[in-house]
Formats: structure tokens, sequence, C-alpha cells
């Protein structure tokens, strides 16, 4: 079932991959974000960037992928890997992984990207870093993959030295999207692996897509305003919600507002929850427990509205407002509101042109 | 007879994979060395592991099922299953040795395997989403991988319908229902429900003893070059303590209003947001 721990000479193992988790006709946009780190990390060992598109259909798809800065990419056709299922997925990956030992293979830390690179770790028996932040290659040209610890204040290096491929899992918005390059040229390269109905094991019975009722989600909005313990009540959200709307934000939520059954699991920031990078981030009494942080350091601006002068987000904050959040964030309503019915044109964040 | 047939004859069996971690909540940051304190700090049963064992516990209400609870770890691990026995587990299996320590994900979803497979017989087994403390999430899927089971992730609800799983997986885009037969791995998502307490006749049960073993890799079978620090693929070369970007910090005071228009004139100019 598993590989065994025999060790092959690892300077056969030579590329760097990056898994393309199709969603939707497009791609998972960690899997674009990956293709610009992992372009950097193939041009420092001097090897070649290949894409992995196990699907139905996907070749246009591929062909796109590939002006995001690919070299080629290696395309299985199957029925059965049209939607994501653990079993025939990571068959396909690690016949691929055997058939051309890459030294390097990124997946996206989507919940896909967990499954797969979770199961496909302990059946290849080789190292996988889970959400890095950061890469280097090494004075042995190991992969330095650099990883939040717990808390996120401090940061692990985590190598793979004696075992190949180094995998590794990141985040959505660690990175940023690659500029698209439409006449990049690569090559596609179609692979088969046998497949067959018996390498099917689950099946979907029954999907339901998220709508946007909810609004917009923390990850895809540029202002983020984010609630904690503060709030002291569900129905305090309403006020962060009407402030969200009228910056074109999304609201989020601290682990100890979730925890406190007062918003869904799927809106907490944070180690156990999403990272999310808007433009601002707006914590609304939220103190700042260190894996809070680790969802939400890398936003550009950080504004904490908190009553207690010693919250420890304060330290991290470029704005910060010491008082009442039930006085504060009425006030930042009426005057946005002000600003709006006023004659100016409306707030509106700033086009994402960098991501 | 497959496992369904068998199933049929027998009360499910439920294996439930759990960690002791150290309670998030309570930790903090040393501002001078800006390492996380962690002596003194109490223990918990990793809260995603709760939260499977509560799937597990209402399987058995609803079906009757046996529920085994499995960790790994030092024997001060023992308080967090004996906790799970007080809150409803039949009983507790825990693998400890020496020479497990300092492995990776890879040693670890090997060595629960194979202590899966020592206590035998199971249907369904179930790992919380990720740890708490290391956060991978690599374990569960491993374990599926080692033991070549279906699995499903992310989970926020089980049924048992005609005999197969079907459980309820949040993905990014939206909730998916998969069906699957068993033996089975599902990975449970954080908060999905609310852990019950330890009841009364739960905690005379542990303390009449009996409920819980300790297994050495010897027991189990266990191949001593496979696992610990030495035999896991990955190792921690250092830990940087992280120097956060040095933000300007600027705090507007005064009242309300006063420090909501500098608020706001601040982010306006500076571009993210805009009239």
């Amino acid at each position: 079932m598993t590989d065994g721990h025999a060790l092959e000479d690892k300077s056969h193992f030579r590329g760097v991959w990056v898994f393309l988790e199709a969603r939707k006709q497009g791609l998972r946009d960690v899997s674009v974000q990956l293709i610009r780190e992992a372009r950097r990390l193939a041009d420092l060992r001097g090897t070649a960037l290949t894409g992995i598109l196990p699907g139905h259909g996907v070749e246009d798809l591929a062909r796109h992928a590939i002006g995001y800065g690919l070299d080629r990419v290696i395309v299985v056709d199957d029925p059965i890997l049209g939607i994501y299922q653990s079993r025939p997925f990571s068959q396909v990956m690690a016949q691929l992984i055997r058939r051309h030992k890459p030294e390097i293979v990124l997946y996206g830390a989507s919940k896909n990207g967990r499954d797969l690179g979770g199961r496909l770790h302990a059946i290849l028996e080789t190292g996988l870093a889970a959400d890095c932040v950061k890469f280097d290659i090494d004075a042995e040209g190991n992969l330095d993959m650099i990883r939040p610890s717990f808390g996120g204040k401090s940061l692990a290096h985590i190598l793979c030295k004696k075992h190949r491929p180094q995998m590794a899992s990141v985040r959505r918005n660690v990175f940023v999207t690659p500029p698209h390059d439409p006449s990049r040229t690569g090559e596609i390269v179609h692979e088969t692996v046998e497949l067959s109905t018996k390498d099917v094991d689950a099946t979907l019975v029954e999907f339901r897509e998220f709508t946007k009722e909810g609004g917009l989600r923390p990850e895809e909005a540029d202002v983020v305003v984010s609630g904690g313990y503060g709030l002291r009540d569900p129905k305090n959200f309403a006020m962060l919600q009407e402030l969200a709307d009228l910056l074109g934000g999304a609201v989020a939520a601290s682990r100890k507002a979730v925890d406190s059954g007062w918003v869904p699991k799927m809106f907490q920031v944070g180690q156990t929850g999403m990272t999310v990078r808007p433009k601002v981030y707006i914590a609304v009494g939220i103190s700042g427990a260190v894996q809070h942080l680790a969802g939400m350091q890398e936003s550009e601006k950080i504004v904490v509205i908190n009553i207690d002068p010693k919250a420890p987000l304060f330290e991290i904050a470029d704005y910060g407002i010491v008082g009442d959040l039930f006085e504060v964030v009425p006030e930042m309503i009426r005057q946005l509101k002000e600003l709006k019915t006023g004659g100016v044109s409306s707030p509106q964040p700033v086009p994402a042109t960098t991501r | 007879m497959t496992a369904a047939g068998e199933a049929a004859h027998r009360a499910m069996r439920i294996i439930v994979c759990i960690k002791q971690v150290p309670k998030a909540q309570e930790l903090q940051v040393d501002p001078v060395t800006q390492t996380l304190r962690r002596v003194g700090v109490p223990s918990e049963i990793n809260p995603p592991d709760a939260n499977a064992l509560e799937i597990a516990l209402q399987m058995k209400d609803r079906h009757g099922a046996e529920v085994i609870v499995l960790s790994m770890g030092p024997t001060s691990f023992d308080e967090s299953l004996e906790r799970s026995v007080a809150m409803g587990a039949d009983r507790a299996v825990l693998l400890t040795d020496r020479i497990l320590g300092g492995s990776d994900t890879v040693p670890t979803a090997y060595a629960l395997s194979e202590t899966i497979q020592k206590i035998g017989g199971y249907d369904v087994l179930l790992c919380g989403e990720e740890t708490t403390d290391a956060s991978t999430g690599h374990v569960g899927p491993g374990i599926a991988g080692h033991l070549d089971l279906p699995q499903i992730t992310y989970v926020s609800e089980i049924r048992i319908v005609d005999g197969k799983v079907r459980a309820r997986r949040t993905a990014e885009d939206g909730t998916e229902w998969w069906e699957t037969t068993m033996p089975c791995l599902c990975t449970v998502n954080f908060g999905c429900n609310r852990p019950r307490e330890p009841t009364l006749s739960g905690k005379i049960r542990v303390k009449r003893g009996g409920v819980l073993v300790h297994w050495s890799c010897a027991d189990v079978g266990i191949d001593p070059k496979k696992v610990g620090l030495l035999n896991s693929p990955t190792i921690v070369a250092k830990v940087d303590t992280v120097r956060l970007p040095s933000r300007s910090g600027q705090v507007f005071s005064g009242e309300a209003e006063e420090a909501v228009k500098k608020l706001l004139a601040a982010l306006f100019a500076d571009r993210v947001i805009v009239r």
C-alpha cells in the first residue's frame, strides 16, 4: 500500500510541480497563486515548472494555466476525474510522482488539497509541510519550508532531507496572483493512469452550492470587518455588517465569537479558520489571541477598535481607537453615510489590481 | 462477508483518534522572548477531536455502537482518554512508547494505522480535521492512505443509510453529501457540535478501572525502524521568532466623533478606502 522506507538516490528527482485544482471551468485561485512562487523555486533550482491537472475535458484550462508561468502541464483526462475524489486523485498523483520523480510538489491548502496531500504523503512515505508561508532553497539544495508554528508568532523551518519529493501546502492569499500572459507557450502532455470504476469508493450524492446571500466572502473582500467577544451578543454583528456594507467589505469573526455560537465557523479568521489579506482589516472587540494573528497579520492596514488599551492586537495595528465599540462603530457608520449623502461619491474599495 | 453485512450481526465499532493539546486560549506569548509560554498551561482534548467523539457518541445513541478512543503519546494523555470514557466512550487505548517521540505525521499515521488494525473489526474511523497545536490535518487522511480506506474529510454530520455511511462535508464552494461503504475514515470539522460533558456514571466507570489499556510498539508490532524522530521524513531545522512588520501604530484618542474622523481621513489618505 505504501512505498516503504527504501530510499532511492535523490539526485534522480528533478523538477518542481504544482497540483492544479480545477474549479468550475477555472482554476482555484490558490493554485494560480502557487504558480508564481513555484516559478521562483524552479528558477532557483534551474529546473522546469510543471502543473499537474487531473480532470475531464480540461485541455483549455491547461493551456490557460501555462500563461501564469508554467513550462508544461501534465493532463490526465478521465471521466472519473470530473470531480475531486480522494482515492482516484491520490492514485493519479502517486503514479505520476513515481513515474517522473519530481523534486518538489506543492499543493494549495484547500479542503481538497489537504485531503489529497495528507493521503498521498502517507502512501509515498515522504514529508509534507502544511500551510507554508515562505520557501527557500538551503545550501544543500533542499527546500526550506517555512510555516508558522503553534500560534503563529514564530516560524519553523521544515526540511525533508532524505525523502523525495519534498511536498508542501500553502493557504490561499499567502502569495499573490501572478499576471496572466496569454502569449506564453508551454507544452501540454497527456498521460494515462489506469483507473477503473472500482477506484471510485465514494459517491457525491448531493451538492448544495453556497449562495452569495451571506454577502461577499472575507477571503475575497478588500475590507474585512471582524468582530470578537467584545461584541457581547450575536445581534450586534448586524452593526458590523452595516459598516462592512458601507465599505464594500465582508464580516468575519474571531474564534471566541465562533465558539460562543454567535457566528458560523465559516467566518472564523485565524489558525483554525481562514487566512485573509484585505486592504483593510478592522478588528472590533478582538483582543488578539496569538492564533487570531496567524489569520490576518498580512493585511495591508490593520485597524483596531477596543476598549482595553492593553489588547495585544494594538501591537500590530496601523491605526487604533481606544474606546467603546458601541460608540465608535455607530459613529463610523454615521460619518460614512454622511459622506455618501453629502454629494461626494460613495466610499468604495480600491479595485483589486494587485491580486 | 462484507463489512456491512457483518455489521448487521454485531454492534458497529467506531474508533475515534484523539490527541491531547495545550488549551489554545490559555496560551500567552512571553513579551520578552516572544515565545509561547507552555509551562503550566492546562491540557484539553484537541477541540476538533472532541467534535469527532461527539459524532461517534451520537451514532452510538442512535444506532448502538461500540466507541473506542485511541491516542498516541505520553501517559499524561490518560487524562483525555479517561474524560472520553466518562463522556460515553466504551474503552480507550493509548499507544505509548519512548521510541515514538518526535514522530512527524508519516510515522504517526503509520503507528496509529497499525494500532487500529490490532484493535480490528472497525467500521468507522473518526479523527478531528486537524490539531490545534500542529494544525496539519495530515494524520487522518494519512491513516486512510495507509489502510487503503475510503476517506471523507471536513465532515459535520454522519448518517448510516442502508448500511452505508453518508457524510456531510463542508468544502469551499458548498455542502457535499458523500456516500461510502464501511469501513471508512472521516475527519470532523471543528465546532460542528457541542461535545457533551462527562456523566456521573461515566466517571464511575473510569474509577472502577479496566477501561484504558497502554500498548507499546512491541505490543502492537510496530516496526521501530519506521517511527520516531530519526525515521520522520521532516525535521524542524530551526525556529525563528517572527518580527511582525512594523506598523505606524497611530492611536486616535478623544471623543468618538473626533477619533473616527481622523481614522477615516487616514484610511482615505492611504487609499485603502476611497471616496
